[in-house]
């Protein structure tokens, strides 16, 4: 088996304006390409980090071992291994590392140093941050040979390759992590197409092409610039000529706006994006320990219309559970809609919510929708939501907080409903359901419920290895997280993607973590 | 005028020593942690362990009254301490972008200087003329219009008209003046404006004001000069209060261009400071506060030391 999920499908779909031939073009070397950042990383070390700020500007300077085929996502293909097997009871994963394949600093790359990295990052030394490293725990790294790695698990775990996959699952050299396990927070040293020529805080980043890169004749471009700056500066910038792209999504009326002025001169991508927003009812406070008013305030909303009108003014557009709408292990259409809130009959659900609320005893039921103060499109989520509460009697005041008080609140409980997002680098129901969970099992269970049979869902997902019957129990939990409605979703976010249309060999993908290595990406002009 | 300086750098220090106290617990009180900020980034779970050991590594599980008497041994070696978001020393973010920033206040001085004299001078001059009310209302829309906004206006006016925008990021004048000023004439002329209007109406109240004195009137019955009463005598009284203002504009320039630096995209000491306060970076807010104090306090005394330039009589005193 040599991916967990490839049977996966994917609702991608990429509207090209103005590209005509030019995919089909031979790729062309040289240029530098001028993109923009929207946020910027605190240091350089992916191990310890969670942001896209670090992959946009970071990932082109390193190899991971495998890495998500961003033009067939999610299928898991070779990086710096060329090819594995399995072990037939799914417990041992070897790797045949390339040779030849060398450092920035013109050392050699063998498995020593992606057991050393792995290492890090499972049992990472004193002051180093692993962020993932509960993920990664059942894994044992060894490196019996310069070109072979082993993982062995010590218990069953499904989406293995997907998990070593990921973006943030940097290479770093052995020899160095030896001298200073810190080195990567302050250092760009890896093996990737590009190496670093600047950092400038606050302002820019700048790669120039590695020649010693291990895929012959890539990367094409000669090196690239990112610029840190504000989302409200990205628009102007590429109508202005500083940059020509920016790869994390901008939303409706930025893209109407851009195509207005440049139409001949972009290229747009638009699909599902495996981020939503929820709601977090925290159980620990009356009268949302009851289900009956948590299903009521679900079942209020109307998400079908929500879809239509939220997509035109904000990246808020698909209709889903806890799974991404389109993703092979997601509930389909049919059996979603029969879950309470995803009715198309609004007024049939509405009539239940009040009616629910009656039964809780709660005719004027008033709380206060904690929030970040954070435009798109967490206020227009919430005003749409507050306002589909309104239509079944409940008063709603919107609290919106700058992010860090906003995060302080809820790790702290203290909020009657929150607007929360899930957002990661895959599909995988281990990453995605992880808010859903009691808080004993995951730090952000912000609901505060104790239900501890979604944990058991939980684990049983995580170590069954078979892909349909996995699927089933991630149906199951599904239909469970939705009924219990501790968090519940309301809408998945469309990415789009507005580029300069001499970009091409760049393909996007639902997640904005992924496919960002730049090693195939070439400048048609 | 020696030791009037002496007196008055050695009185730098308490003040100095003041603002660092202050501002040391008063941003303590501000809610928000900065690992929690800088870990959990875009949205992942973190473990309680993490964030402890991550608390610990950067000091700040430490008793608070420890955590002041560093800062302050620290500020005696002139070490402002490492930024907790990046983990590099205060001093060195702050030189990043302090370059830009001096620049752009110093720009802004200089607008507003060659706008506001002359323009102060004659609407003062023909007091209640057409000429006065159109400085005016230059003056005024100068005074009503945000800087940030005009900054905005000239961005669009700059797509709109030639399609253009000037490049992201800082390079010293030094090394390329034409690309330096491409990218800080905007900023300084919108910043510039607004400081042009009020040292504009500073220079025309003033300058009515030193019109009605006896000296002047004087000067004039004694048949001296228009352009000679003002130039020696009315102008350089006049200044005083013109020079107030500009001093104090450019210490507030330094860090108080906010909101007009993420409109133009400038990595200055305005952005940093933003950033430092969303992340709760303590180290780095502590420095940014000394600095600015630190500015403001030199400009102050530069700005007395002018008056004494200016007008003998305090020069004596």
């Amino acid at each position: 088996m040599r991916t967990i999920l490839t049977t996966a499908t994917m609702t991608v779909a990429a509207l090209a304006i103005g590209v005509g031939a030019a995919a089909a073009q031979t790729p062309r070397k040289g240029g530098e390409l001028n993109f923009s950042v929207v946020a910027e990383p605190p240091n350089y070390d992916c191990h310890g980090s969670t942001t896209f700020a670090l992959i946009h500007p970071i990932a082109p300077h390193y190899s991971l071992l495998v890495k998500f085929d961003g033009k067939d996502y999610p299928k898991v293909v070779p990086d710096l291994a060329e090819s594995w097997t399995v072990a037939p009871d799914g417990m041992s994963y070897t790797f045949k590392i390339r040779s030849g394949v060398k450092f920035h600093d013109g050392s050699a790359l063998t498995s020593e140093d992606i057991k050393a990295s792995y290492d890090r990052i499972i049992s990472p030394p004193q002051g180093v941050v692993s962020i993932r490293r509960a993920y990664y725990s059942d894994l044992e790294v060894s490196a019996p040979n310069p070109t072979t790695v082993v993982f062995k698990l010590k218990n069953p775990m499904a989406g293995v390759l997907e998990a070593l996959a990921s973006p943030f699952n940097c290479i770093y050299s052995a020899a160095k992590l030896k001298q200073n396990p810190r080195y990567p927070e302050t250092e760009i040293m890896g093996s990737g197409a590009f190496a670093l020529v600047e950092h400038v805080k606050g302002s820019h980043w700048v790669g120039k092409r590695f020649d010693g890169y291990f895929e012959q004749g890539k990367p094409y471009l000669d090196g690239y610039k990112a610029f840190f700056v504000k989302s409200g500066a990205v628009v102007p910038g590429i109508l202005g000529g500083q940059f020509d792209a920016e790869f994390r999504g901008r939303n409706p009326s930025e893209k109407a706006q851009l195509l207005d002025k440049m139409k001949d001169n972009l290229t747009v991508y638009e699909g599902t994006w495996v981020n939503n927003l929820m709601l977090v009812f925290n159980t620990t406070r009356k009268p949302f320990d009851d289900i009956k008013v948590r299903q009521a305030l679900s079942m209020a909303i109307d998400r079908w219309g929500g879809s239509e009108a939220l997509s035109k003014i904000s990246i808020l557009k698909f209709v889903g559970g806890v799974m991404r709408p389109g993703y092979s292990m997601s509930l389909p259409e049919a059996e979603l809609v029969k879950l309470p809130g995803y009715s198309k009959d609004i007024n049939k659900s509405r009539e239940e919510a009040k009616k629910l609320l009656e039964q809780a005893g709660l005719k004027d039921l008033k709380f206060k929708l904690l929030n970040r103060n954070v435009a798109e499109p967490y206020t227009p989520a919430a005003i749409y939501s507050i306002d589909q509460w309104r239509r079944v009697g409940v008063t709603v005041e919107h609290e919106q907080l700058e992010t860090k008080l906003y995060q302080d609140r809820v790790a702290a409980g203290d909020f009657d409903v929150a607007v929360e997002f899930q957002a990661d680098f895959m599909d995988d129901p281990t990453a995605q359901f992880s808010k859903f969970l009691t808080k004993k099992t995951s730090p952000s269970g912000y609901s505060g419920h104790n239900d501890t049979k979604i944990d058991e869902m939980y684990e049983k997902q995580r170590r069954t290895i078979d892909v349909a019957e996995r699927t089933k129990i991630v149906r199951d939990m599904e239909r469970y997280a939705i009924t219990q409605a501790y968090n519940v979703p309301i809408l998945w976010w469309q990415r789009i993607i507005v580029n300069h249309k001499k970009i091409q060999g760049w393909h996007m993908t639902p997640s904005h973590y992924l496919w960002q290595d730049l090693s195939t990406v070439w400048l048609a002009q | 005028m020696f030791w009037y300086i002496v007196r008055r750098l050695f009185l730098v220090i308490p003040t100095l020593v003041g603002v660092a106290v202050a501002v040391f617990f008063l941003i303590r009180v501000m809610p928000g942690d900065v690992v929690v900020v800088k870990l959990r980034a875009d949205g992942a779970a973190i473990s309680e362990e993490t964030i402890q050991a991550e608390r610990k590594r950067l000091g700040l599980d430490k008793p608070l009254y420890v955590q002041f008497v560093d800062y302050m041994v620290g500020l005696t070696r002139f070490d402002l301490g490492k930024s907790l978001w990046t983990g590099e020393p205060v001093t060195k973010e702050i030189a990043i972008r302090m370059p830009v920033s001096f620049q752009i206040a110093i720009m802004a001085g200089i607008i507003a200087v060659l706008i506001a004299i002359p323009l102060g001078t004659i609407s003062a001059l023909y007091r209640d003329s057409w000429v006065d009310h159109t400085v005016r209302v230059v003056e005024v829309s100068g005074l009503a219009i945000p800087s940030f906004w005009l900054g905005m206006l000239i961005i669009l006016a700059l797509l709109s008209l030639f399609n253009w925008l000037p490049k992201i990021g800082y390079v010293p004048f030094w090394q390329d003046p034409i690309g330096n000023l491409a990218v800080t004439i905007w900023p300084a002329a919108s910043v510039g404006y607004r400081y042009a209007a009020v040292a504009t109406r500073m220079m025309r109240s003033s300058l009515l004001e030193v019109m009605r004195e006896d000296y002047i009137r004087t000067a004039r019955a004694k048949g001296v000069w228009t352009r000679l009463i003002m130039s020696r005598h009315a102008l350089r009284n006049a200044l005083l209060p013109v020079v107030t203002v500009i001093g104090l504009e450019f210490a507030f320039l330094i860090g108080g261009l906010v909101v007009t630096e993420q409109v133009f995209n400038i990595n200055g000491i305005g952005k940093l400071f933003v950033d430092a306060t969303a992340r709760g970076d303590f180290n780095l807010i502590q420095g940014l506060v000394l600095l600015i104090a630190t500015i403001f306090i030199f400009v102050n005394l530069l700005v007395d030391l002018l008056y004494g330039w200016l007008d003998p009589r305090i020069r004596l005193t």
